[in-house]
């Protein structure tokens, strides 16, 4: 049986072997691997797989495999870092086209080049690869001011369960011929189909930046500075906190980018506001402080809230807190033991006063069972009825998403 | 009566029960106003029209229609250009101009509660007195409703820095094709599960109806500064345009009109522009004072340098008012210039802007249609505006022609068939020229798992064989929505 899957995929896919020890998804070992090198590879491995009944997971580096919940079952891990090409950048549209194995940071690299940057960022989104971020849809500081996966991504090729390829959206910014199925695909941790290519919506690269960062015992005076520098006029590209545990000291930071003439000028502007709402010195820097954009350690989550419950958060949170309070997206790290399941409920609980949610993002799969890792969904018949449409066998990464999808 | 005549007059008793007597509209001369939306050359009169004031009403109406397998199309203010929500003969208009209160305010939290038949511009204006506004601006803010600005994915001149309305929407309440009330999105960023909010928002009214949507608003700038710039032609318009994005510069928005719209303007709302200016460009940045300043001053320099031959930078509102009073009456201006018109609304990649305008004017020079160009030249839209005289004979089908043959050449550039007005009914057998029979079915299953039955707003976006006969491509079995029967109601 075992021989003769795989001598079915290898008519699908010239690179195809036996899974290895290290190929296993959320401790979830997988039989077979497949390193297709083209759209239309990925094509004939899914319609194979079909055939084989078997069950698919999509993987680049493999750094946020822990994302979710482990499959329900898995056979096929389909590789896409054969796929790592630059498509296509033309650097007066500010577009670039890219494979979905290429990572992050060779994105940036080329685009560099032509002083411009996707607006993603992250040390955590550039170790990855360009299909992992979007179906994780990873963010950093930048997302204050540019959004996230969703807001970036103007194309999309996918090949669904059945081997179909699909395209959506398109190779210019504004474009709204169709359905917007690039906003599916991002976050859906591979559950609807195989990313094998995308185009972003580029931004240049600033001429100057600066980071300005205040350290407050007192997290309400943290919140207050906060919301003074959203009610500003002073456009910053991020503003992010940063504790290191409960009644630690909270750091605000803040980044301002433009025109080299201006930056001063703005920047000062900035510390002055921060300074006089949290009532603490405060520091312009060339370069980012350490903390920034940096992941925290599983276990974590990533917890959400309106801009008006940052104070309760910061006062009552459990465990470490960073990420983009601006955008009310924080990552909240946890105690990997027995306090995870309290700890997690306290943090959802302080998020749902404001509007938010805490969803368990990585912990050890033995931490993750027996809670409730993505707390309340909504729209989630509408949602199995996606999938359904999309991956009726239910093949694809089965049991990672949101109700068991 | 017909079966279906039939249905309507059931439906249109039971909904006077949930709507009340003067929310109901059956009277034939009544149902006329309803005849078409912006785009007024595809007129159906609606069997029924409802006037629902509530959420609550809207299922009523909804669970109704579905429980009868009859067809409804959402419309908000009708000012759509892509016959989004033009009506079906024997089926339900559910118009939202009874929903239009303002539920909440909230700058600490940035963010407005609306209805869906509120005005655009309403949202701003309740949200300008503490310094906020919400930035999706098409020129039709005066009158036309957020609703129907998610159902299109409206954008504006300032959509080149700011994004769509999918980027300014946190939340949708929305009515779904069966009757449930649902939330897709919330009041914070990355709800768990689907990014379902994303597929609703430019679904031009096919997954649902909008019953209350969460906007974000945005911070009023500190500074704006605008400019208007005159070029001999178009092509050195274009690359001052090329110039300013190559030097990472981001404007708020940059607008260019050709010598034809500038004509029509000055006959129309006499503008004022520069004399002898072939093109124009109205350029505009905002953020902070310090940023501004010196970004405002690199952008004159281009315009210079590209050959622009005379400058005027606005001195206060009035006069930035005065450069965008032209703009924005353009559509409406070139009526001045010729009794019809048709709007186009292609994308492009902003680097073949030249060769695309250059082949523009060919293919008028070749058929003798005129074409007046207005677009949004940042982001790579343009709107030509295609001129004929509906009196003479073969005059608009030329025009159609010249429009359709505009539109190929866009695909041709690696573009897109429309950036903002929406395939509705319109462009809706253009589709297949930029899609493969694939990613339509993929979309189709998308829509499936919204309407099972395909009763909501039917025979928009995905070409039909009834609208656009012979559809080229190979289509695998038969369409899902004929399949159900419903083919005929296209
Ligand atoms: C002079 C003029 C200038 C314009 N300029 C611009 C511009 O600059 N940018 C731009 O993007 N557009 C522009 N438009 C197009 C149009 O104004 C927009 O598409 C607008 O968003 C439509 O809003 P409406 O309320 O009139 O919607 P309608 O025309 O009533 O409906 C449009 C679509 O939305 C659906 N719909 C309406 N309400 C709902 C709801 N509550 N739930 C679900 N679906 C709904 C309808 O079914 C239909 O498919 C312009 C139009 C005109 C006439």
């Amino acid at each position: 049986m075992a021989t003769s899957t795989l001598g079915g995929l290898r008519l699908a896919c010239a690179d195809v072997a036996e899974a290895t020890a290290s190929d296993t998804v959320d401790g979830v070992a997988a039989r077979w691997v497949a390193w297709p090198r083209s759209t239309e590879e990925v094509s004939a491995v899914l319609r194979a797989a079909a055939g084989l009944g078997l069950r698919v997971v999509a993987r680049g580096t493999g750094t946020r495999l822990a994302w979710g919940l482990p499959p329900k079952g898995l056979d096929l891990i389909v590789d896409l870092s054969r796929m790592d090409a630059v498509l296509a950048h033309t650097a007066g549209d500010l577009v670039v086209s890219v494979q979905a194995g290429v990572r992050m940071v060779d994105v940036q690299d080329a685009l560099a080049a032509h002083r411009q940057r996707l607006a993603l960022d992250g040390a955590d989104t550039l170790g990855g690869t360009v299909g992992g971020t979007i179906a994780t849809a990873a963010s950093g500081p930048l997302r204050y001011r540019y959004g996230s996966v969703r807001d970036l991504l103007i194309g999309i090729t996918v090949v669904l369960a059945d081997g179909t390829i699909a395209h959506a959206g398109g190779t210019v910014v504004k474009n709204v011929a169709g359905y917007d199925l690039c906003k599916i695909y991002a976050g859906s941790l591979g559950t609807l189909g195989v990313i094998t290519e995308a185009v972003w919506r580029l931004h240049p690269l600033p001429e100057s930046r600066r980071w300005i960062t205040a350290t407050t015992p007192d997290p309400s005076g943290a919140a207050v500075a906060i919301a003074a520098v959203r009610a500003s006029q002073h456009d910053p590209t991020a503003l992010e906190i940063q504790r290191a545990a409960p009644g630690d000291a909270v750091t605000v930071g803040v980044a301002v980018e433009g025109v080299t003439g201006g930056i001063d000028a703005r920047a000062q502007a900035v510390a002055d506001l921060l300074g006089a709402a949290a009532g603490v010195a405060v520091a312009v820097a060339e370069h980012p402080p350490g903390w920034w954009g940096q992941p925290l350690p599983a276990p974590q989550a990533t917890v959400t809230c309106e801009p008006t419950g940052l104070a309760d958060l910061l006062t009552n949170g459990p465990g470490s807190l960073c990420g983009s309070a601006g955008a009310g997206v924080l990552a909240c790290g946890l105690h990997d033991d027995d306090r995870l399941g309290t700890d997690l409920a306290r943090l959802r609980d302080i998020a749902q006063r404001h509007g938010g949610n805490a969803v368990l993002r990585s912990a050890a799969p033995h931490r993750k069972a027996g809670l409730d890792v993505w707390g309340p969904v909504r729209a989630l018949t509408l949602m199995r009825r996606l999938k359904d449409q999309f991956d009726p066998d239910h093949r694809l990464a089965p049991g990672r998403f949101v109700g068991g999808i | 009566m017909t079966y279906r005549g039939a249905k309507l007059a059931v439906l249109a008793a039971e909904l006077s029960a949930v709507v009340g007597p003067d929310g109901v509209i059956a009277d034939r001369q009544r149902l006329r106003t309803y005849e078409c939306d912006g785009l007024a050359q595809y007129r159906v009169v609606p069997g029924l029209v409802v006037l629902p004031e509530s959420a609550e009403q809207v299922v009523a109406v909804v669970r109704a229609c579905a429980a009868l397998g009859v067809a409804f199309v959402a419309r908000g203010s009708g000012t759509g250009l892509s016959g989004g929500a033009l009506p079906h003969a024997e089926g339900v208009l559910i118009v939202t101009s009874r929903m239009r209160r303002i539920l909440e305010v909230d700058p600490a939290n940035e963010r407005a509660i609306v209805e869906p038949g509120v005005i655009n511009l309403d949202v701003t204006k309740a949200a300008e007195p503490y310094g906020w506004y919400f930035a999706p601006d098409p020129s039709s803010q005066q009158v036309c409703s957020v609703g129907g600005n998610v159902a299109e994915n409206s954008g504006g001149a300032h959509c080149l820095k700011y994004g769509f309305t999918t980027h300014h929407v946190l939340g949708v309440e929305v009515v779904t094709p069966e009757g449930e009330l649902v939330w897709l999105g919330g009041t914070t960023r990355d709800v768990a599960g689907y990014d379902l909010l994303g597929a609703f928002i430019g679904s031009e009214g096919t997954l649902g109806i909008a019953t209350k949507i969460v906007v974000r608003l945005m911070r009023t700038p500190e500074s704006v500064r605008c400019l208007l710039a005159a070029f001999p032609g178009v092509d050195e318009a274009g690359a001052a345009v090329s110039a300013i994005i190559a030097d990472g510069v981001t404007p708020a928005a940059i607008e260019m009109m050709d010598a034809l719209a500038i004509e029509a303007a000055e006959a129309a709302v006499a503008c004022g522009y520069p004399e002898g200016a072939g093109a124009v460009l109205i350029v505009e940045l905002d953020g902070p004072a310090a940023e501004v300043e010196h970004t405002f001053a690199a952008v004159r320099q281009h315009c210079t340098a590209a050959g622009a031959f005379e400058i005027r930078v606005a001195r206060d509102a009035d006069e930035r008012a005065r450069f965008w009073k032209g703009r924005k009456s353009a559509f409406a201006a070139v009526g001045r210039i010729s009794p019809d018109y048709i709007v186009q609304d292609g994308v492009i990649p902003r680097t073949v802007l030249p060769d695309v305008l250059r082949r523009i004017t060919e293919l008028s020079a070749g058929t003798g249609v005129r074409v007046a160009n207005v677009f949004h030249a940042g982001d790579g839209n343009l709107h030509p505006l295609v001129l004929f005289d509906e009196a003479k004979p073969g005059e608009a089908q030329a025009a159609e022609q010249l429009s359709g043959a505009i539109l190929d050449l866009c695909i041709s550039y690696g573009g897109s068939i429309t950036g903002e007005h929406g395939v509705g009914i319109d462009k809706a057998c253009h589709m297949p020229r930029m899609f493969t029979t694939d990613d339509l079915d993929v979309m189709q299953r998308l829509r499936r798992a919204f309407d099972p039955a395909g009763i909501c707003n039917p025979g928009k976006v995905f070409p039909t064989p009834r609208l656009c006969g012979e559809v080229p491509g190979k289509r695998k079995g038969v369409h899902p929505l004929q399949a159900a029967g419903l083919a005929e109601q296209f």
